[in-house]
């Protein structure tokens, strides 16, 4: 099992990590599927699949993916700008990216709501074009924008640092265009780095909370995400239907894992 | 006539894409920053003094820091022993290990709570057991320490992991056939390599012990003065429409969450150094 090394330690170390992570970790995250293994199966189908619980997985799922779009695109000019040009003030700059990490969501989930309501700093600059943020679809939108954007600044500044500028400037000294170069010779190159901080951003913002039940408003089949009805559900004793959404949503996160890591799989041999 | 084109498009997409990032940044992360603190001070120094008078607000954070000092320290110890099996041998279904370890950042931190809920739960037959015993976990102190500890477990193996596989085991090597045994060999030649990356996951760890509102949601129960951590009770102060307080509150947790992008920021600089001197 293991190459032979004159360090100490495997056996204790290896013990004790694996006892570790099943009792905090795989043991209890195998209740939910031991506990959707004893429903049948047409109440499992009842739990996952009311008109509630469609729509919220149609915002959760809706929300997501174009924040994570909207993150891949910002991020990337975000990323270049960082990685390539100076300015004052460059630095903090790029250390307040962090920030949606290090701060609680509970924080940033009041914050948010306090700038988006209608008498907020950006809330009350909308209202005269009729367009609300806070306690709408658009404000669930805006807290994950908010949370998935150092992901992709993150996954995507090693790979655009390691960029040589050298075949850049080879391929513009052959006479390709600003943008024949961008197309042809950065995009693929950054590609599987984007991808992978799109899928993390993604995955994070599928099972956040915090940051969005303030903003969000919570209203009934409008406003609710998914993780939030896990919360309800617990509220009213269900527990089996609670356990029923939370499956769902562990596949959809297990999906999501695998993605990550082919792309990295794939952008480790691709740079090889 | 050409030249100087190029040179103005040369110039134009800098400032564009600087703009950009700036405008941004500025909407989504320097904008909610500032209005934590102009929210907290709304009714003066007066008003904000006044939601530290609360009782509650004490033991919320009373609560929050019992649960990071034995959720923290737990996972120090896991992460450093996993890092050392991990980084020091090679052995079959190492990368599922490291993919397991990441498992609680995929995870929702609702189903976080949840786990334990069904775990430890009234409903179940050994939660019911636990409650004829008067031993209480879910809406009590122990079920937040075990969400914690739960969603926190990542952060110091990640920081340390890659660290010290980039280190090597040339060091500890040459000590061990000079004689030196297993804690020597850590205490005076790993550790010393690994501190900044250490600090820096521990902080990480610590930030999120603080600031983690999902998964302690559900197992807690809000109950005041009770199981009700900072993050709990910003929520209870913002949903009684007691804005000044909830930001007030929100406060402490801003400027531990600064404190921890600046320790990030000095952590990485000192790494950088060493590695330019270990280079040089």
């Amino acid at each position: 099992m293991k190459k032979h090394s004159v360090l100490p330690g495997f056996g204790l170390t290896f013990g004790i990590t694996l006892a570790y992570l099943s009792l905090i970790v795989l043991l209890p995250l195998s209740l939910i599927v031991l506990n959707t293994a004893s429903m049948s199966f047409a109440d499992f189908l009842k739990a996952i699949g009311s008109k509630q619980v469609i729509a919220s997985y149609k915002l959760t799922f809706g929300a997501s993916l174009l924040a994570a779009t909207i993150n891949g695109i910002f991020g990337f000019i975000v990323a270049w700008t960082l990685i390539r040009y100076k300015f004052p003030g460059k630095r903090i700059i790029d250390a307040i990216v962090d920030m949606p990490f290090a701060m609680p969501t509970a924080v940033s989930g009041i914050a948010l709501t306090a700038i988006c309501a209608k008498n907020g700093w950006v809330g009350s600059l909308l209202v005269p074009f009729g367009i609300k943020i806070a306690y709408t679809q658009l404000g669930v939108l805006v807290a994950l924008i908010f949370i998935g954007l150092p992901f992709v600044v993150r996954t995507l500044q090693p790979t655009l640092e390691d960029l040589d500028k050298e075949v850049e400037e080879a391929a513009a000294s052959l006479g390709a265009t600003k943008f024949q170069t961008f197309w042809y010779v950065i995009v693929p190159s950054v590609l599987p780095a984007l991808m992978t901080g799109f899928t993390l951003a993604f995955a994070r913002a599928l099972g956040e909370y915090g940051s969005v039940v303030f903003i969000s408003g919570n209203l009934p089949m409008k406003t609710e995400i998914t993780p939030l009805l896990i919360v309800m559900k617990l509220e009213q004793y269900d527990y089996a239907g609670a356990t029923a959404i939370a499956m769902v949503m562990l596949i959809a996160s297990f999906v999501l894992m695998f993605f990550i890591n082919l792309s990295q799989w794939y952008a480790r041999r691709f740079s090889n | 006539m050409k030249n100087i084109s190029i040179n103005w498009k040369d110039r134009i997409i800098p400032v564009i894409f600087i703009i950009i990032t700036l405008l941004f940044l500025t909407l989504f992360l320097v904008l909610p920053l500032a209005a934590i603190f102009v929210e907290a001070f709304r009714k003066g120094v007066e008003g904000y003094c006044a939601s530290f008078r609360d009782p509650y607000a004490w033991s919320s954070i009373r609560l929050t820091l019992v649960t990071a000092a034995i959720a923290v320290p737990i996972n120090v110890v896991f992460g450093v022993v996993a890092a050392w099996c991990i980084a020091k041998f090679e052995f079959r279904g190492k990368n599922i290990l490291i993919t397991l370890i990441d498992l609680p950042f995929a995870v929702s931190p609702v189903i976080a709570g949840l786990i334990f809920v069904l775990a430890f739960g009234r409903q179940t037959t050994f939660g019911g057991w636990l409650i004829d015993h008067d031993i209480k976990i879910i809406f009590a102190v122990p079920g937040i320490v075990l969400a914690t500890i739960f969603v926190t477990f990542p952060f110091v193996a990640r920081e340390l992991i890659p660290l010290m596989q980039e280190q090597g085991i040339l060091e500890e090597e040459a000590a061990v056939s000079l004689g030196a045994n297993g804690w020597d060999v850590f205490w005076k030649i790993t550790l010393p390599n690994i501190k900044w990356g250490l600090l820096y996951g521990i902080i990480l760890c610590n930030a999120r012990a603080m600031g983690e509102f999902g998964a302690v949601s559900v197992v807690s129960g809000h109950i005041r003065g009770e199981t009700n951590t900072m993050p709990l009770y910003i929520e209870t102060l913002h949903a009684g429409y007691e804005s000044v307080a909830a930001f007030s509150i929100a406060t402490l947790l801003a400027a531990l969450a600064l404190v921890t992008l600046i320790a990030k920021t000095i952590v990485e600089w000192k790494v950088k150094r060493e590695r330019m001197v270990d280079n040089s």
